[in-house]
């Protein structure tokens, strides 16, 4: 049901029934590696190139969502799905295997909730049974696409962020157990000017603070509402920009805890990561993993994911364009408590 | 970048000014330094081997030139095919992208990068994506400087050589 300008409540309440969160050597490193299903040790996943190897991170999340969901594939009516690769390669390819309807979805590293938010959208009308939503990206795919051969050296200023290799899925449907989906605000693109691919965090900030603020105006809460507020993927830069414009808008986010995905899923003084984390992944594992652990746990009632997508190409930055960016809020709650 | 700014709107203006304020300098300083010693490093082996050739191999001090390079490039495409020559350059930064090593490491390492695309597009092509402009504004440099000899030196023939 549309709610405001640009949410939905999801009254039939949703529930994530399967959930799966896979990551590469570099993530399992990290202070998060308990959270996750699988972590890869060989960052090829055994496979002769970058770009199959993504492809199978996220047909195992999907694959492992499903069984963890107790279902089949067959009994899945839509897969909702999207990453970074040109022309969506890795979720097509994915979806030619698993054989479940598809909708291909671009949002960049906001792929994560906008493919969730469908999902949810289309399960809460009676659209589907059960929806899959599931995003990947992997890091040297995304650097020979976006930027350097993976071996070539130059020196990444600090403001880089390292492209997380992973893949997170999630089952949705009213039937069954798990952490209910409740609203989502779609995001606006929002373009501030900068045309930095190595500051993407500095890009992506302001399409966060839009969207967050459509967020609580449209459902007429406070930020207090939630126990976590989590956004994507804008690392430290975006992080601390985000923050400030937050409170510029006068934004009350004392009553709540503001975190970032991008700053949780490396550990900053053993891995040398500059800015902190991005990708499609980033903002994937850090939820279907960690929060919502943390959410079966107890340990949080009320959480809303913000991921953002910096909606660049690798031709449009060479040519000097400012990077749109774009931003999707999704609620996940535990009902049960309520 | 001036005329960009004058194209964007008052708010844009204002948030590249917060975004600015937010970006950490690059540490221009330790950069100098690490590219000073890491550059002078593989300069100071490049030496040592040339040296060698002349006092080992018998070759002429103008001849030890293209064996060496040879050497050092060779060096270069096994550290990038280790996976280790990235990692030195994010320390070193110029000092390792500047000597024929860091020449050496961008073909090798689009090579590798480009290989799942087959002999010829892949490799035959991806090899020169970095390295392509290098080679064309070194012609392009060189033929000015050459230009430059032949108006300013006219009795100049050029060594040859590399």
């Amino acid at each position: 049901m549309l709610k405001g300008h640009q949410s939905w409540i999801f009254e039939n309440k949703p529930k994530i029934v399967g959930r799966a969160a896979i990551v590469g050597p570099f993530e399992g490193d990290g202070p998060l590696a308990e959270d996750f299903d699988i972590i890869h040790s060989d960052l090829y996943l055994g496979q002769e190139s970058w770009e199959k190897a993504e492809k199978t991170l996220i047909e195992e999340s999907a694959n492992l969502a499903v069984k963890k969901a107790g279902l089949n594939k067959e009994q899945v009516q839509f897969y909702f799905g999207g990453d970074l690769m040109n022309q969506i390669i890795s979720s097509s390819f994915a979806a030619r295997s698993l054989n479940i309807p598809f909708l291909g979805l671009f949002g960049a590293c906001s792929t994560s909730m906008e493919s969730l938010a469908l999902a949810s959208f289309t399960v809460n009308h009676g659209g589907a049974k059960y929806a899959l939503a599931g995003t990947c990206s992997h890091n040297a795919s995304a650097e020979k696409q976006f930027r350097y051969p993976t071996e070539y050296g130059s020196q990444k200023p600090p403001t880089a962020q390292f492209t997380v290799t992973g893949s997170g899925a999630a089952v949705v449907s009213l039937e069954g157990n798990g952490p209910s989906v409740t609203s989502a605000t779609i995001g606006r693109v929002i373009d501030m000017g900068i045309s930095d691919p190595f500051n993407m965090g500095a890009a992506m900030a302001p399409a966060a603070v839009d969207t967050i603020q459509a967020h609580f105006r449209d459902l007429r809460i406070d930020p207090s509402y939630y126990d976590l507020i989590v956004t994507g993927d804008l690392a430290k830069i975006g992080y601390d920009i985000a923050k400030d414009l937050l409170r510029e808008h006068r934004i009350p986010m004392e009553g709540t805890v503001y975190k970032d995905c991008g700053m949780m899923i490396y550990d900053y003084t053993k891995q040398k990561v500059q800015a902190g984390a991005s990708g499609c992944a980033c903002s994937a594992v850090v939820t279907y993993g960690h929060l919502l652990n943390q959410l079966e746990r107890g340990e949080l009632n009320r959480i809303l994911v913000v991921a953002t997508g910096a909606l660049l190409s690798p031709l449009s930055f060479q040519q000097g364009e400012t990077i749109p960016c774009i931003a999707h809020a999704v609620s996940i709650e535990n009902t049960q408590a309520t | 970048m001036g005329n960009k700014n004058e194209k964007m709107t008052p708010v844009q203006q204002k948030y590249q000014k917060l975004a600015q304020s937010k970006e950490p300098k690059r540490p221009v300083w330790s950069n100098c330094i690490r590219a000073f010693l890491i550059g002078g490093t593989i300069c100071l082996i490049g030496e040592a081997i040339r040296q060698a050739f002349m006092k080992y191999g018998g070759f002429t001090e103008k001849d030890a030139g293209n064996p060496t390079v040879a050497i050092l490039i060779l060096l270069s495409v096994i550290l990038t095919a280790l996976g280790v020559y990235d990692k030195i350059a994010q320390w070193a930064g110029a000092g390792s992208a500047v000597p024929v090593t860091g020449f050496a490491n961008s073909m090798a390492s689009s090579a590798i990068e480009h290989r799942s695309e087959g002999t010829v597009l892949g490799i035959g092509a991806g090899m020169f994506k970095l390295a392509g402009s290098v080679i064309v504004f070194g012609t392009v440099a060189a033929f000015i400087i050459g230009l430059i000899y032949a108006i300013f030196v006219p009795g100049y023939t050029g060594g040859g050589g590399s």
